[in-house]
């Protein structure tokens, strides 16, 4: 038994199973907690018993088409966590929305199936294969609740956009199979930096695609509205697992197939991060809307991240580096963002979407602990010190440093210093007190309270958030078990 | 008790603050109060046991991110126990000027005040870069939460423009801190945020010179000089009270520290190179505070430019690059801690007794609160540079160090005492003087609460004025390491030291 789960496929199959088990258990009973339940058993499972026993296997392939790694591994942890916890949140909002909401479950736990095949994956084939699981099941998520047009319209762009891009990306990868007459990723290292004129463009087309998933300016065009048109857990889960997946591969397949050699193709991405980092932020600045403003800020920390990619290849680059600035940096993010979501989850179960930077107002003096959550991971995106995101950006200084990328952290500096606007915005709008001006005098009369009686916010919801909130400052104050342990995954 | 204690018992202290205030409404106040007089007294205790043979009263290494050779290293030197113990006593001034003005969420209000003050004592102590400045954001986020929430009518614009000024200048330095640590990683192979190792870095001059700037920029706002000084007048004026006691007594100053310990002593040839515009703008920070502060209706707005104006003599002081401008800057910080935080308390106290700031509707409130009056008085004068009072000492050193280095910008800054006196006198006049505003009928003076920390500062500063002696030797060690490291400074290790020219 114990043989088997060591197995490098075992993580990948006794998730399927599990998802077949819910699919069989589903069919059979109409029970509301066994979909969720059987969720949470399979991504606890993955999270503490494939993962141990996998660990110590070190890297091995599995046939051509994937290589779990501690790379792959690490991965594998952080989104099976980032999976419980969309599931917890989900939990309370989704019961909501259908008495019976088991295929919900079953589309989350088959994203994540996607996922963690995406971050294996070291061949085209089953790097779409991956991606597509997870878009597809994300497809159905979005639109999740049927009676609401803005998911109906999220969901309907997503699909169309999203499946552009793939067929861009295909096409690529076809060219780069004219080219190279492969589609490992290891066996295309040297193509770019030969003079050929197919493969380049082939990258290129692969690599609009893979901007395009990643959200990358100008490739971002659906993000604000489709975070804003998702419900709030899904929204969750689309800015990090399925963001962390993409980048993942396209980390994997950057430094493996070495697309860096290229300078137009580095150039290209260099452009890009900077584009992301300075039109994310000044965008997010005009926004009324939490789940917007938290769509821009996502394109600016997707931006941030590239500078570790890009890190990883060029003059000094130290691949080792920027692959680890690149796991602590996500990490970071996913715990940052899951708060900011979860918050928003925790307010919006009264059947209203808090979306309206106005429904957050005075929330400091309603719900403090919530506020306070929302207010660590507001600053910690922000990258302020005592929270997770200052070590996540102080890895990508450090990876920028360290690579001599100059030009991109400067970037990274002035697009941290617009961000700061808009987050303290959102700080400063919890505190404010309904029907106070926001810079005038305070009113005569006090306004009365901005909508009926509250409604109760759900226990497990809230509880999610805390720990979030809480493991947002520990890991900012003391970050060395996350670097220890992504060091002890990728180090040599 | 270690350092690291003393931060964290604030820290902790922060805590229960804000969770005793469900058992009464006064508790948070009284465990703010204990908590700085548990450090006062530890401060003071560390001070008169003396130094190590390192010069160092207290100090503690602990090991904390060790992928990037990052430290807790946290040490007292003559320097940085005087600034703590400066820290301690304005943050029991800053928890008694408050006393009966904040009513509201006092829990969350003292929290804020510890972990401010946590903050500065963790900067004025941490010699490992990285924890420096995380601790330099450790007291943004209280200090906006202080004037956000607690403060006047424009706070949330002053909020606003105090964090949007102050981050984006440390993200400047954080960008100086990284790249001089991998200038220094380049050149020795060793990644290091030790304070200590990167005073022996080896540096491309022109780079050397552009990563100074990084940090002159965090240090210069924080000051503030002209012209980055532009959020101080709003965050002073709609801070509560404890905010700008804390603003101006102490925040101000580690902007001052920091130019001192690690501006100019990371960078010796840069800063060198850098003197003369440096002490521009100190001159013009004197002469333009002192101009502003004159043209003021609101009493507190006019302190707080004079604050620009004193904190102009301290850039004077450091970049004249002597003893005695260095000698002259870190006494100004102290005589102007006590000096400013006593006239915030009583722009304070007048705000929460005639619900205005104007001056025009305050005169001759002397005859209604006769202590009032006096403390004033004698602030404003020792604020003007009185003879015999701390402020004396530190603004006649720095213009005696700066004379040696430049003399028309000298005395151009002399001129800005002459203003002083204009404006300090016109602020006593406006006040508490002439004939007494019928629409002020009665005022309650100040009580024993408010009179006994009152007569700490006064004997603070008649003290520092008086025998200064002790100061200068606390900071002498420090400074005479630092202007060995200088590459030129023969006419000041020629003159005479300053120890003989104290008493004045």
């Amino acid at each position: 038994m114990l043989a088997l789960l060591a197995h490098p496929l075992a993580p990948y199959a006794t998730l399927a199973l599990f998802i077949v088990v819910m699919l069989v258990a589903v069919g059979a009973v109409r029970e509301r907690n066994i979909a969720f339940g059987v969720t949470l058993v399979a991504l606890g499972f993955l999270l503490v018993v494939n993962v141990p026993a996998v660990l110590g296997t070190g890297s091995s392939d599995v046939g051509d088409l994937m290589r779990v790694d501690g790379y792959a591994i690490f991965f594998m942890a952080l989104f099976a966590g980032a999976g419980i916890v969309t599931t917890l949140l989900s939990g309370p909002y989704v019961t909501r929305l259908s008495p019976w909401p088991d295929e919900y479950y079953i589309l989350l736990t088959t994203a994540v199936l996607g996922a963690v095949v995406t971050a294996a994956a070291n061949h085209f084939v089953s790097f779409l294969l991956g991606i597509e699981v997870l878009s597809i099941s994300l497809y159905a998520m979005i639109a999740y609740p049927r009676e609401g047009r803005k998911p109906l319209e999220a969901a309907a762009k997503y699909l169309v956009l999203s499946g552009a891009a793939s067929s861009t990306m295909l096409f690529g990868m076809a060219l780069i199979y004219m080219a190279s007459g492969s589609l490992a990723f290891e066996s295309m290292a040297g193509l770019s930096a030969h003079d050929s004129l197919i493969a380049d463009i082939g990258v290129a087309m692969l690599l609009v695609g893979i901007l395009f998933k990643l959200s990358l300016a100008p490739f971002h065009m659906w993000t604000p509205d489709v975070y804003q048109g998702a419900p709030a857990p899904v929204t969750a889960f689309l800015a990090t697992v399925s963001k962390g997946a993409v980048f993942a591969a396209f980390l994997r397949y950057a430094t493996d197939a070495g697309i860096l050699a290229s300078d137009a193709i580095a150039l290209g991405i260099a452009a890009v991060a900077v584009l992301s980092m300075v039109a994310g932020n000044v965008l997010a600045l005009l926004q009324e809307s939490v789940k917007r403003i938290l769509a821009y800020s996502s394109i600016a920390h997707v931006g941030y991240l590239l500078i570790a990619l890009i890190a990883t290849a060029g003059i000094g680059g130290n691949a080792a580096l920027g692959v680890e600035t690149t796991l602590v940096y996500l990490t970071g993010y996913f715990v940052m963002t899951l708060a900011a979501f979860g918050v928003m989850t925790a307010l919006s179960s009264d059947g209203q979407e808090a979306d309206d930077l106005m429904a957050y107002e005075g929330l400091f003096w309603r719900r403090p602990v919530l506020a306070a959550v929302l207010t660590a991971a507001a600053l910690s995106l922000a990258g302020i010190p005592l929270t997770v995101g200052f070590i996540a950006k102080f890895y990508v200084f450090a990876a920028g440093a360290e690579g001599t990328l100059w030009v991109l952290v400067w970037a990274l500096v002035i697009g941290s210093a617009i961000g700061i606007y808009y987050y303290l915005r959102i700080v400063f709008t919890m505190i404010r007190k309904p029907g106070e001006e926001p810079t005038g005098e305070s009113p005569e009369e006090p306004a009365p309270p901005a909508g009926g009686p509250e409604a109760t916010i759900p226990r497990l919801t809230a509880a999610v958030t805390i720990v979030l909130g809480l493991a947002i400052l520990a890991f900012g104050i003391y970050p060395t078990p996350i670097i220890d342990f992504v060091t002890g995954l990728t180090g040599p | 008790m270690s350092l690291l204690a003393v931060i964290l018992l604030m820290l902790a202290a922060g805590v229960v603050a804000w969770a005793s205030e469900r058992a009464h409404a006064n508790a948070p106040r009284y465990v703010s109060l204990v908590t700085f007089v548990i450090g006062l007294v530890w401060a003071a205790a560390e001070w008169l046991m003396g130094a190590d043979p390192h010069g160092l009263y207290a100090s503690q290494f602990i090991e904390w991110i060790p992928r990037f050779g990052i430290n807790v290293t946290l040490s007292m030197d003559g320097l940085s126990t005087m600034l703590v113990a400066l820290t301690m006593f304005l943050g029991i001034v800053a928890v008694i000027s408050s006393w009966d003005e904040i009513e509201e969420r006092t829990g969350f209000f003292q929290f804020n005040i510890l972990w401010v003050m946590a903050g500065v004592v963790g900067v004025f102590t941490a010699m490992d870069l990285f924890l420096f400045f995380f601790f330099w954001e450790v007291m943004l986020i209280p200090m906006y939460f202080l004037i956000a929430i607690w403060g006047h009518e424009a706070r949330a614009y002053a909020a606003m423009k105090f964090f949007l000024f102050t981050q984006v200048s440390g993200l400047l330095m954080l960008f100086a801190i990284l790249a001089l640590v991998w200038a220094h990683h380049a050149g020795s192979g060793e990644v290091t945020f030790s304070y200590y190792r990167l005073l022996d870095a080896e540096l491309d001059p022109r780079i050397g010179f552009w990563l100074m700037l990084g940090f002159f920029a965090a240090f210069a706002t924080k000051l503030p000089a002209v012209p980055v000084h532009t959020w101080l007048p709003d965050a002073h004026t709609q801070a509560p009270t404890a905010g700008s006691v804390i603003l101006a007594g102490i925040l101000l100053k580690t902007g001052a520290y920091g130019l001192i310990r690690f501006a100019v002593p990371l960078f010796p040839e840069a800063s060198e190179a850098f003197a003369t515009p440096a002490m521009v703008l100190g001159a013009a920070s004197v002469l333009y505070g002192g101009l502003m502060a004159y043209s003021q209706s609101d009493f507190k707005r006019l302190v707080a430019y004079s604050s620009i104006a004193h904190m102009g003599f301290i850039l004077l002081g450091v970049y004249a690059f002597n003893e005695w401008g260095l000698q002259g800057a870190i006494v100004t910080m102290i005589a102007h801690g006590f000096s400013t935080a006593a006239l915030f308390m009583m722009a304070g106290a007048l705000q929460h007794r005639l619900h205005t700031r104007e001056m025009s509707k305050m005169g001759g409130l002397w005859v209604r609160a006769p202590r009032m009056g006096v403390m004033t008085l004698f602030f404003v004068v020792a604020s003007v540079g009185m003879p015999g009072l701390g402020n004396f000492i530190g603004e006649f050193l720095a213009l005696l160090g700066a004379f040696q280095k430049n003399v028309p910008l000298t005395v151009a800054a002399a001129v800005g005492i002459v203003v002083a006196a204009v404006y300090g006198l016109s602020l006593m006049q406006r006040s508490f003087q002439g004939e007494p505003n019928p629409e002020v009928a009665t005022m309650r003076d100040f009580g024993a609460r408010e009179m006994s920390v009152m007569v700490l500062m006064m004997l603070g500063l008649v003290w520092v004025g008086v025998y200064p002696q002790p100061v200068l030797d606390m900071a002498a060690p420090f400074i005479d390491t630092m202007l060995g490291n200088m590459t030129t400074a023969p006419d000041v290790a020629a003159a005479a030291p300053v120890a003989t020219k104290g008493g004045v």
